[in-house]
This record gives structure tokens, C-alpha cells and sequence, in this order.
């Protein structure tokens, strides 16, 4: 039974990796895509916004990469402060186990 | 009700934004609790909201970056987050993951990405959910035996014991993970890690999914641990896959911060909800969450190659998806309620009882 298991497991892992070097090997000659936001519908911030992301992905990856955790923390430290006026003990766990 | 959707700068399309902080809500607290991104429920979940499939995995990713930061932080105070083992397992994930992304552009280029996340979603699901529930069974075997024979079952001699094995291999540097209480060789982690980020960046997801199972059966991470590592990993993984994803030009920043707006309030609650369950509980809600999920993809793979059918097996696979997201979190808010409740009333008798002593 467990020795089924195990080819089972082998058999499918093997198909997980060998799957996308066939497709690699019927791809032939394949253009990138490239996506383009319509700056023309749009004012303010969100002119700006997708201007940048035309003009410049690198800078557009910085501010996405900034924005994400700055923004995670100040949601988190607002959350964290809601949260510890319930008035439970959120410095340690009482269930401990494997 | 217009002011019920939002235009997506980039993606162009109109989205209805409660939408998205549900969807926030929802895996944050099941991400918070199961120590996982929740890509996997995140990624239909935006494709069913609108999002073409290509962008849906980017702003996932950035999302899940976020709330996975928030996850760990409160993790962190419960002693649940082993830096120096997620540190050692970065290195691994990102190689991993930029291999896997690579492949993925690639497969987007000739046409075949959405078969091929869906074909490797169901392969990879099924295998968790075997190992999962092999290992819940295993372990309440191993009970029966223990009170048949009178003998105690420790808590640690659990089901499935494959990190045993692994931890036999001693190619040096051999290393100690304090807060898992685990020695092994540095290179099992490293290796663990590339292979899961590979896994992780072909299916456009953060690999919590992978990984924590894989922290748990391969390496002899104690389940709590897992979780908050898995997380502190997933925040750092997230960035990068955010990052390079970003790069290509497919994330939706403005969905990500809405979303997060929701998951902040519920990796809160999913996070704090793991004080209140025992470890081999975690993993059976995990199970049950990998078996609704695979299939709903399974649903959607189906619907793919029947025109007469699709619509029909679309609707059920999205019912079935927030079906799944709305019972998990809610299962984890009850624990939640519960837990806190039982908590605050023993502490009003402790301060009872010291008043009275007085």
C-alpha cells in the first residue's frame, strides 16, 4: 500500500517537471506581450499613476515594493492596537505541541 | 451603484471593490491562521471578480506581501516565528521562485498558462491533501493503539515522522533552529526551499501552501512554528514575487491596498485564533481547505474543455471557492470568539480570586 503511494507520488512529480520542458520544446518563436494602460481616461493620481507605469516599470516596481509593506505596517500597528484592547494576553500561547 | 466599483488604472477594468476587501478579509484570516498567503484562494478569486488571470497573480502576490507581514508580526510575540530557519530558507525560495516565474512568462507567451496553473494546482493539491489527512489518520491510529495498550501517547509522536529521516542526513554546516526546536543539516531547509519556490512561482502563488506542509513533514517543524515561520517567509518571498511580477508589468496596485485594507483586520484575527487550537487541528482544517480548493479547480479545468458545460461548472467552482472561504474563516472566527471569551472569564476569576484573598 504505502509502496503504491510512493510510485504514485514519484509518477506525479515527475509529471509536474516534465511538463513545462515539452511545452518549452513546441514553443518555436513566441513575441512577448506588453501590456499598455490608457493614460487618456484618467486625471490626477491616476494619470500620474499610469503614465508611470508606461514610462517606467522599474520605477513603477519601486513604488509597488515601497508602497506594500509601508502600508502593511501601518494597517498592522492600527490593527495590532485594536486588537490589544480586548483585553486578551497577546505575548504568549497557552497551547504548546508538534 | 456605481460607487460600488472602482476602475483599475492599470488593468482597465471596473471592479467591485467590497468585493475585494472580502476576499482580503477572508484570506487574512485564513492566511493568518494556516500560515499561508492564500494564493490559492486569492487568484480565482480576483479572476472571478474580473481580473484577467495574468494580473490576478501579481496583485495577489503584492497583496499577499502585506498581510503576510502584518501575520508575522503578531506571530513574532508569540514565539512562533523562527527567523533564523526562514532566513537560511530565503535564499532557496527566491532562487526557486525567479525559475518558476520564468517558466510562467514563458507559458503566457505561448498560450497555455491558465491549463497549465490549473493541471499543477490539482496535481500539487491532491498530493497535500493525501499527506494531510495520511497523516492525521496515522496519528489517531497510533492513539488507539496507546489506550489499548494503556501506554501514553506524547503529544510529539505524532503521524507522518518523514523528518526523521531527512534530519539523517549530516552534511555539514549542521545547525540548530531554537524557537523549532530542531538540528539539522542547513542544506535540508535549502533544498526544501528551492524546490517549493520553484513550485510557488509556476503556480503564481507564495507558496505557503507548499511550504508549510513541507516545514512540518520534512523538516520536524512543531505546527504553531511552522505557521508563524511560513508567514515571515511568505512576507519576504511575497516582496520579491511582488517585485518581479511588478516588473513584467502585471500587478494591480490599487486592488492590492484595498485587499489588504481587509486581510490587516483579518490576519489579526487569524493569527491570534491559532492560541486557541491544538496543532493536529490546524493541520485537519488545512486538509479540508486543500481538498474544497482542489476541487474547484477541478471544476474549472473541466469547464475548460466543455463549451455545453463551462458556465454551469464556472458558477459552481466560484461558489464553491467562496463557499470554502466563507465557511474556513468563519470556523476560525468561532475559535476566535470562543477562545477569547474563555480567556477574559478566567481572568475575571483570577482577579476575583486575588481581590477576594485581600
Amino acid at each position: 500500500m504505502l509502496g503504491s503511494h510512493r510510485f504514485l507520488i514519484r509518477r506525479a512529480a515527475l509529471a509536474l517537471a516534465a511538463f513545462p520542458y515539452q511545452l518549452l520544446a513546441a514553443a518555436g518563436k513566441a513575441e512577448p506581450i506588453v501590456f499598455v494602460a490608457d493614460s487618456r481616461r484618467y486625471h490626477g493620481w491616476q494619470a500620474w499613476f499610469t503614465n508611470l507605469y508606461n514610462d517606467s516599470l522599474l520605477m513603477f516596481t519601486v513604488v509597488t515594493v515601497v508602497t506594500i509593506p509601508v502600508v502593511g505596517v501601518i494597517l498592522g500597528l492600527l490593527t495590532d492596537f485594536l486588537m490589544a484592547r480586548i483585553g486578551i494576553n497577546l505575548r504568549s500561547r497557552t497551547v504548546a505541541e508538534h | 451603484m456605481d460607487w460600488l466599483y472602482v476602475t483599475m488604472p492599470i488593468a482597465g477594468v471596473e471592479i467591485f471593490w467590497p468585493g475585494l476587501l472580502i476576499l482580503g478579509l477572508g484570506v487574512g484570516i485564513i492566511g493568518g491562521f494556516f500560515g499561508m498567503g492564500g494564493a490559492w484562494m486569492v487568484t480565482p478569486g480576483l479572476n472571478i471578480l474580473g481580473f484577467p488571470m495574468a494580473f490576478a497573480i501579481g496583485t495577489d502576490i503584492a497583496h499577499m506581501a502585506g498581510k503576510s507581514l502584518i501575520s508575522t508580526m503578531r506571530h513574532s510575540k508569540f514565539g512562533n516565528v523562527d527567523y533564523r530557519l526562514g532566513v537560511i530558507m530565503i535564499a532557496g525560495t527566491v532562487g526557486g521562485f525567479e525559475l518558476g516565474a520564468q517558466m510562467i512568462m514563458w507559458l503566457e507567451r505561448i498560450g497555455h498558462v491558465d491549463l497549465f496553473v490549473r493541471v499543477g494546482y490539482l496535481i500539487l493539491l491532491g498530493l497535500i491533501a493525501w499527506l494531510v489527512f495520511a497523516d492525521v489518520l496515522q496519528k489517531r491510529r497510533k492513539e488507539r493503539e496507546a489506550r489499548a495498550t494503556g501506554k501514553l501517547q506524547p503529544d510529539a509522536a505524532g503521524g507522518i515522522q518523514w523528518h526523521k529521516t531527512f534530519h539523517k542526513l549530516r552534511i555539514p554546516p549542521i545547525v540548530h533552529f531554537k524557537a523549532a526546536g530542531i538540528r539539522c543539516s542547513m542544506w535540508l531547509p535549502v533544498i526544501v526551499s528551492f524546490f517549493t519556490g520553484w513550485l510557488a512561482g509556476i503556480l503564481g502563488i507564495g507558496g505557503g501552501l507548499i511550504r508549510m506542509p513541507s516545514l512540518i513533514y520534512l523538516i520536524g517543524v512543531p505546527t504553531h512554528v511552522a505557521v508563524g515561520t511560513d508567514l515571515f517567509e511568505v512576507a519576504i518571498s511575497g516582496l520579491y514575487g511582488a517585485a518581479s511580477y511588478t516588473y513584467k508589468g502585471r500587478t494591480e496596485l490599487v486592488a492590492a491596498i484595498i485587499m489588504l485594507v481587509g486581510a490587516s483586520v483579518g490576519a489579526q484575527i487569524g493569527s491570534v485564533a491559532t492560541k486557541y487550537v491544538r496543532g493536529y487541528g490546524i493541520r485537519l482544517f488545512f486538509g479540508v481547505a486543500v481538498v474544497g480548493c482542489g476541487v474547484s479547480v477541478a471544476l474549472k479545468l473541466i469547464g475548460s474543455f466543455s463549451s455545453t458545460w463551462r458556465g454551469l461548472l464556472d458558477a459552481a467552482a466560484t461558489v464553491l471557492i467562496l463557499g470554502l472561504v466563507v465557511a474556513l474563516s468563519g470556523f476560525i472566527v468561532l475559535r476566535f470568539v470562543r477562545g477569547a471569551r474563555d480567556e477574559l472569564r478566567m481572568k475575571r476569576q483570577r482577579e476575583a480570586a486575588i481581590l477576594s484573598q485581600r
